[in-house]
């Protein structure tokens, strides 16, 4: 049954207290000789006034009011929901790494130092790059960062005149965004008919302004770019670099490295290949891995080590600075650390081809009553088009809110842009074969009412914990604070 | 076929099973699957990763290994703040940001994910009246990332190409803020009085302009002061056509005037006094808040959530004006969003509701009175400095050892051979503060922790 959920705003009572800081124990002094005249809140803060067991019921209950992993089957395109091993989080939150304080000495955070020395060490063989920086709080943020460096790399040769940087049209969704951050051009290269780039237009589009080419491979099609090779020499020729978007590393772990096939900048997004959990939005991380030639741009410090001692390097004179307060988001290195030590070799490459079969399992389940165009064998993750559906009266954002009605996480909707309706899935490695046809029955059920009442369909979801929105009221008059009457 | 084995993490990896799989996809070997890949760009070998450990119990010893040659302040007494604070973090913080429905869900939609959208529309909310603005949004990767943007909106709103920015900005962010906002926007820095820390009035005058789209100033500045010009700044910006852009820690405003209070646009800054790790400085979120105004609204990259009541009369929550955000503007878009820190905003709203306005009040009493105490012994010390610059200080100040003749790499040493983490090196940030490091003080010290501090550094200073 429903139950109407308060706000924090309407609960609590004046006078109740959820903290217990220490007592005030050293010699009292009046307030107004510590502030300067003037700068004194005058007004409190109107935040609600709780005591600790209702702060922890009332966002345990929003908890269960949300769907993770840990929830259900999330089949969300591009974003590999693998499951987050339970061990990783018990290891992260350990003092010895939750109470480190990022400027103590090196000496004394060895430890960490180490654990980051490892990492990249780890990062560099499977991805066949030269060095890495963990900076990166998250997928955008490396992709800044590598195109950052790219553009440091052109402009120590003098070589000012590169301001556009190509995307195929199926590329990872936030590239065009990044690269109007770094102050670029886009340039969108269309698919040819099988789902490649296509090398006619690319070679067509490269020229002495090409900064960069930032390529997704697999693509957001879950397809290997048949003619990478190709694809790189067109784009190296011109003087342009080859950016890799780790973001779906997860179909080629062990049977290909990005380095191997020419990339000069890779970034990787650890919280969805090496299964960090994705904190409902973050916190992420997405270390950036170079070739020899762009190490001297990579952002300060990069860690490195003499004898046994580790230490943080600031001394590269051509480095982009810094891109984060201080080394990027480490707790989610910890986990990742973590992963990539259980899995070893052997098990990262299981993975990917575990990945591989789930996702063309259940494209074959799934081919019976939907339409997957680009269709061949592919890699992590396929695009189902609802147009069909569409004519019948139920759009791919109406199929993803049923999916819900029957306690499946939907897949991306409407990415990539090149298939109408699109229906992105990626069932990832960790998903077990009961898992994909309990969903794959799901959607069978829901092809069959939308012949039957695509209306019934299109009103969607009937038994999530809230109605469905009232977006029309919500746009007329938004409202983006709680404020008392 | 590579040989198989069967992993916890991953079912289908018992041969059986992946037969029945393969032979459903009519697929003889799995080297079929991976036909696409080009010979020569495939991987042969074997990486050359470490053995998988394939228990939790290897994996625990393998790490705590590595973790017992880490120092931390949870053995220590430690000092050190200067853009990542030291503060009690409430055992129910952690409770909830590893609550797994959080901590493992991502990008759902308000239906399944009612209650990441109502934990952090609450978050924003109550931000919004710690900063007493109309907006906040969901938060950015970090406060770097946060006073970057803020420049960034400030510059599309008033269509200018250059900030001025306080040459007191904590340089780790100074220099992050400079390469988000690379190559568009240039980033001209204001000189600070060498005495008083605070802004010098006549390089803003000198150098603000028509080109000039924002001003911005941090309170309290990286070195611990107090910058009291934020009003006639603000009026500054104003005069000339400009925004003002002012970083605030949320730690203080229980008890400090928020910058909106002296008409500041845009406020930015950074959420890990409320309720995060230090975790090596990667627990981390920012903010930006603002009036609600068409052109600010339309200028956030980020997330913003409203309310959006359901058919049945519940509270739903959506995203505001998403169209201008790069996930539905992918083709023309002004900053990405993407994953960042929304569980970090989740913990922060916990923070924020266990502590409430007297919680809040009471926590920035507690930093300003420890802090003065502890400015107080250490100011008596001979040979010492204190503070090296600035005055009115909120957590923390910067102490001047040249008097002592001893570098501030040798008194850490010898404080940290008596279980001290003494304050962060500064000479190498700031060479013209001689041998200085900034000292944090937070709710979590007591009396006996600062008198001990006290002691031993001037038992050093005498040796």
């Amino acid at each position: 049954m429903r139950k109407r959920k308060a706000l924090l705003f309407e609960m609590g009572r004046s006078g109740r207290q959820g903290y217990s800081l220490p007592s005030c124990d050293v010699p009292e002094k009046p307030l107004d000789e510590l502030i300067p005249q003037n700068m004194k809140r005058t007004e409190p803060p109107e935040m609600p006034e709780l005591s600790e067991v209702e702060v922890v019921r009332h966002y345990t209950e929003l908890s269960t009011r949300n769907f993770g992993v840990d929830t259900g089957f999330y089949p969300l395109g591009s974003c590999t929901m693998k499951y987050n091993p339970k061990v990783n989080e018990e290891v992260a939150v350990l003092p010895g790494f939750a109470y480190l304080h990022p400027c103590q000495p090196d000496k004394t955070a060895q430890g960490a130092l180490e654990l980051y020395y490892n990492m990249e060490q780890h990062l560099k063989e499977l991805t066949g790059m030269k060095r890495f920086t963990m900076q990166p709080a998250a997928g955008a943020h490396g992709e800044l960062t590598g195109l950052m460096v790219i553009q440091a790399y052109h402009r120590h040769r003098d070589d000012h005149k590169r301001n556009k940087v190509l995307i195929p049209v199926t590329a990872h969704g936030t590239n065009p965004a990044t690269v109007t951050m770094a102050g670029y051009e886009v340039v969108q290269i269309p698919s040819d008919e099988r789902g490649n780039v296509d090398l006619e237009a690319l070679k067509e589009a490269v020229d002495e302004n090409t900064s960069a080419l930032m390529l997704t491979n697999p693509s957001t099609l879950g397809l290997f770019e048949e003619e990478i090779i190709d694809v790189a020499k067109v784009v190296h020729n011109a003087g342009g670099l080859l950016y890799y978007d780790g973001a779906n590393l997860n179909a080629i772990m062990g049977y290909t490295r990005p380095g191997d096939m020419g990339f000069d900048v890779v970034h990787l997004n650890i919280h969805k290949t090496l299964s960090t959990p994705h904190g409902g939005g973050g916190p992420g991380s997405g270390p950036v891995g170079v070739n020899d030639r762009l190490i001297p741009f990579l952002p300060v410090p990069l860690v490195d080590k003499i004898d046994d001692q580790f230490y943080f390097d600031y001394d590269l004179p051509e480095s982009i600075g810094k891109v984060h307060s201080f080394y990027g988001n480490f707790g989610v290195v910890i986990k990742a650390y973590n992963y990539v030590c259980m899995m070893g070799a052997k098990g990262l490459k299981q993975a990917s081809t575990d990945a591989v079969i789930n996702a063309n399992y259940l494209s074959s389940l799934l081919k019976k009553n939907y339409h997957i165009p680009y269709d061949r064998i592919r890699k992590h993750e396929f695009v189902l088009s609802a147009k069909p559906e569409l004519k019948k009266g139920a759009s791919a954002g109406d199929i993803a809110k049923a999916l819900l009605d029957r306690g499946f996480h939907p897949p991306t909707v409407y990415f990539p842009l090149i298939v109408e309706e699109a229906l992105m899935t990626e069932p990832n490695d960790t998903e077990s074969k009961e898992t994909l046809d309990a969903y794959a029955q799901a959607m069978e059920e829901i092809a069959r009412d939308i012949d039957e009442d695509a209306e019934k369909v299109a009103a969607s979801p009937h038994h999530t914990v809230v109605g469905r929105l009232d977006e029309v009221r919500a746009a007329r008059n938004p409202i983006l604070r709680w404020q008392k009457e | 076929m590579s040989e198989k084995f069967v992993h916890p993490y991953i079912p289908n990896s018992n041969p059986k099973i992946q037969r029945e799989m393969l032979e459903a996809i009519n697929v003889q070997d799995i080297e079929e699957l991976f036909a696409s890949l080009p010979d020569d760009h495939r991987f042969k070998g074997n990486l050359e990763l470490p053995k998988p450990l394939l228990s939790e119990a290897s994996l625990k010893k393998h790490v705590h290994g590595i973790l017992a040659k880490n120092q931390t302040s949870s053995e220590y007494l430690s000092f050190l703040g200067g853009g990542c604070w030291n503060h009690h973090v409430p055992a129910i913080c952690d409770e909830i940001a590893n609550r797994s429905e959080f901590l493992t869900a991502y990008a759902g939609e308000p239906y399944e994910d009612h209650g990441r959208f109502q934990a952090l529309f609450e978050y924003t909310s109550m931000m919004a009246e710690l900063l007493d603005v109309d907006v906040v949004n969901v938060p950015t990767y970090d406060g770097s990332q946060a006073a970057a943007t803020a420049l960034r909106m400030a510059c599309r709103i008033t269509n200018r190409p250059e900030v001025l920015v306080a040459g007191s900005t904590a340089p780790n962010r100074l220099s992050a803020i400079e390469g988000y906002l690379y190559p568009d926007i240039k980033v001209k820095h204001i000189a600070f009085d060498p005495a008083s820390g605070l802004m010098n009035m006549d390089d803003l005058s000198g150098k603000i302009s028509k080109e000039t789209g924002a001003v911005y100033l941090e309170n309290p500045a990286y070195l611990g002061y107090m910058e009291t010009q934020i009003q006639t700044i603000s009026a500054l910006a104003h005069q000339n056509g400009a925004l003002s852009v002012a970083w605030a820690d949320p730690s203080t405003l229980g008890i400090l005037k928020p910058p909106s209070n002296y008409e500041v646009d845009l406020t930015c800054g950074e959420i890990q006094p409320l309720g995060l790790h230090m975790a090596m400085g990667g627990s981390r979120g920012g903010f930006i808040g603002s009036p609600d105004e068409e052109r600010f609204i339309q200028e956030y990259p980020s997330r913003l959530f409203g309310i959006a009541p359901t058919t049945h009369n519940e509270w739903g929550f959506g995203d505001v004006a998403w169209e201008r955000t790069s996930f539905a503007n992918r083709e023309n878009p002004r900053e990405f969003v993407g994953t960042a820190s929304a569980l970090w905003g989740i913990t922060a709203g916990v923070y924020l509701a266990l502590l409430g306005p007297e919680g809040m009040r009471k926590l920035g009493e507690n930093c300003l009175k420890r802090t003065a105490y502890a400015l107080n012994k250490l100011s008596a010390l001979s040979g010492v400095k204190a503070p090296a610059i600035g005055r009115n200080f909120f957590k923390e100040f910067a102490i001047n050892f040249d008097d002592t003749n001893k570098s501030v790499r040798e008194i850490n040493n010898q404080l940290m051979e008596n279980g001290i983490m003494g304050g962060h090196d500064l000479s190498k940030q700031y060479p013209q503060l001689g041998e200085s490091a900034l000292y944090s003080f937070t709710e979590v010290h007591s009396k006996e922790d600062i008198d001990c501090l006290v002691s031993v550094l001037e038992s050093i200073i005498r040796r």
